[in-house]
C-alpha cells in the first residue's frame, strides 16, 4: 500500500480521470467516483494498475450529503488516511440566461457547488485531526471572466473561488492547503461538441494555438497535490494556454 | 473516566499541553490558548466519542472546561 491518498470525485472519465491517473503515478492510492457509469470507472482502475498504480472505485453522487460522506468514509476505512481531496464533478448545460429555468440553474449550482462543500467538510474533519491536507477543486476559466451561455455553469464556478479561499483562511494553520485550478478550453466531450466556427474562434484567442489536454490540468492538479506544494495556498491557477494575455 | 477526564484528554491531543494545566476552570481562550478551530475540533471529538449532536447554540457560551464538562454530563445524565 502506498503511504498517501487521494480521491478525485468524478473521475471515470475525461479531466477527473486523467487526474486520478497522474496522482496513481504519483505513488498515491487513488480513490476513482463515479456517479452513473461503473464500467468506465473500473476501466480507468485497470488502466490505473496495468501502469502499477493502485486504486478502488467508489460509486457515489456527491452532490447529495450522505453519498459524499459515504466515499470520504470508504476511503478513509480502506486506506486508513487521506492527504487529497479533488473536487472535480461537475455539470454543464449552455442556455442563454434568459431561457435558464429555475429548475436548471438550482441543478447546476447544486451539482458544481454543494458537491464540494459536502467532500470538502466531510474530508476536513479527518484532515484536521492529521495535521494535514490538500484540497484542490477544479473551477474554470468562465467562473474568472464569465461566459455567455453559462451564467448558471459560472456562477457555481466562481463560486468555488470564495469557497476555497475561505478554507485557506480557516485551515491554513492545521497543514492544510486549499487551491483552485482553473482550466481553460480542454479537449473533452463539451469541447468535441463544438462547431468547427466555434472551435476556430475559441482558438484565436488561445496563445498557444491548440485546445488544452486534460493531461495539461492533471500535472498541474498533481503538483499542488505534492508535500512540496505546501506553502501555495488559497491561490486559483489558470491553466488557459495563455488566454488570459490575449 | 468521567467527562472530565474524556475532555482533558481530547485537549491534551488537541493543544499538547501538560495534564496538570488543565482544569475545570480553565478557559479556552485564555488559559489553553485554543482558538475557535481547538474548540471546534475538541466538540466534534466528543460528538464521536459520546456519539452526541452538540447544537451550535449550545457552544456559543462555552468558554471553559467546566461549561463543556457539565453541558456533556447533562445530556448523558450524569453528574459532572
Amino acid at each position: 500500500m502506498n503511504e498517501q491518498t487521494a480521491i478525485v470525485t468524478g473521475s471515470s472519465r475525461g479531466i477527473g480521470k486523467a487526474i486520478a491517473l497522474q496522482l496513481a503515478r504519483d505513488g498515491f492510492n487513488v480513490v476513482i467516483n463515479y456517479r452513473q457509469n461503473r464500467e468506465q470507472a473500473d476501466h480507468v482502475l485497470e488502466e490505473m494498475q496495468a501502469a502499477g498504480g493502485q486504486g478502488i472505485v467508489v460509486g457515489a453522487d456527491v452532490s447529495n450529503s450522505e453519498d459524499a460522506q459515504h466515499l470520504i468514509d470508504t476511503a478513509v476505512q480502506t486506506y486508513g488516511r487521506v492527504d487529497v481531496l479533488v473536487n472535480n464533478a461537475g455539470i454543464n448545460k449552455d442556455q442563454l440566461m434568459l431561457r435558464i429555468s429555475d429548475e436548471e440553474w438550482h441543478q447546476l449550482i447544486h451539482t458544481n457547488l454543494d458537491s464540494a462543500f459536502y467532500c470538502s467538510r466531510a474530508v476536513l474533519r479527518h484532515m484536521m485531526k492529521k495535521r494535514y491536507g490538500r484540497i484542490i477543486t477544479i473551477s474554470s476559466v468562465v467562473g474568472i471572466n464569465g461566459n455567455a451561455g453559462q451564467a448558471h455553469y459560472a456562477a457555481a464556478k466562481s463560486g468555488l473561488l470564495g469557497f476555497t479561499f475561505s478554507l485557506a483562511q480557516e485551515y491554513g494553520n492545521r497543514g492544510i492547503t486549499a487551491n483552485v485550478v482553473a482550466p481553460g478550453f480542454i479537449q473533452s466531450d463539451m469541447t468535441a461538441a463544438l462547431s468547427p466556427e466555434q472551435s476556430a474562434k475559441i482558438l484565436k484567442s488561445i496563445a498557444a494555438d491548440r485546445l488544452g489536454t486534460p493531461e495539461d490540468v492533471a500535472a498541474t492538479v498533481a503538483f499542488l497535490a505534492s508535500p512540496q506544494a505546501g506553502y501555495i495556498n488559497g491561490q486559483v491557477i489558470r491553466i488557459d494556454g495563455g488566454m488570459s494575455s490575449i | 473516566m468521567s467527562v472530565f477526564e474524556d475532555v482533558r484528554k481530547i485537549i491534551i491531543e488537541i493543544k499538547d499541553l501538560p495534564e496538570e494545566s488543565i482544569t475545570l476552570e480553565s478557559r479556552f481562550e485564555e488559559d489553553l490558548e485554543a482558538d475557535s478551530l481547538d474548540v471546534v475540533e475538541m466538540l466534534m471529538s466528543l460528538e464521536e466519542l459520546y456519539d452526541i449532536q452538540i447544537p451550535e447554540e449550545a457552544t456559543e457560551g462555552m468558554k471553559t472546561v467546566r461549561e463543556v464538562v457539565e453541558y456533556i454530563s447533562a445530556l448523558l445524565g450524569q453528574d459532572a
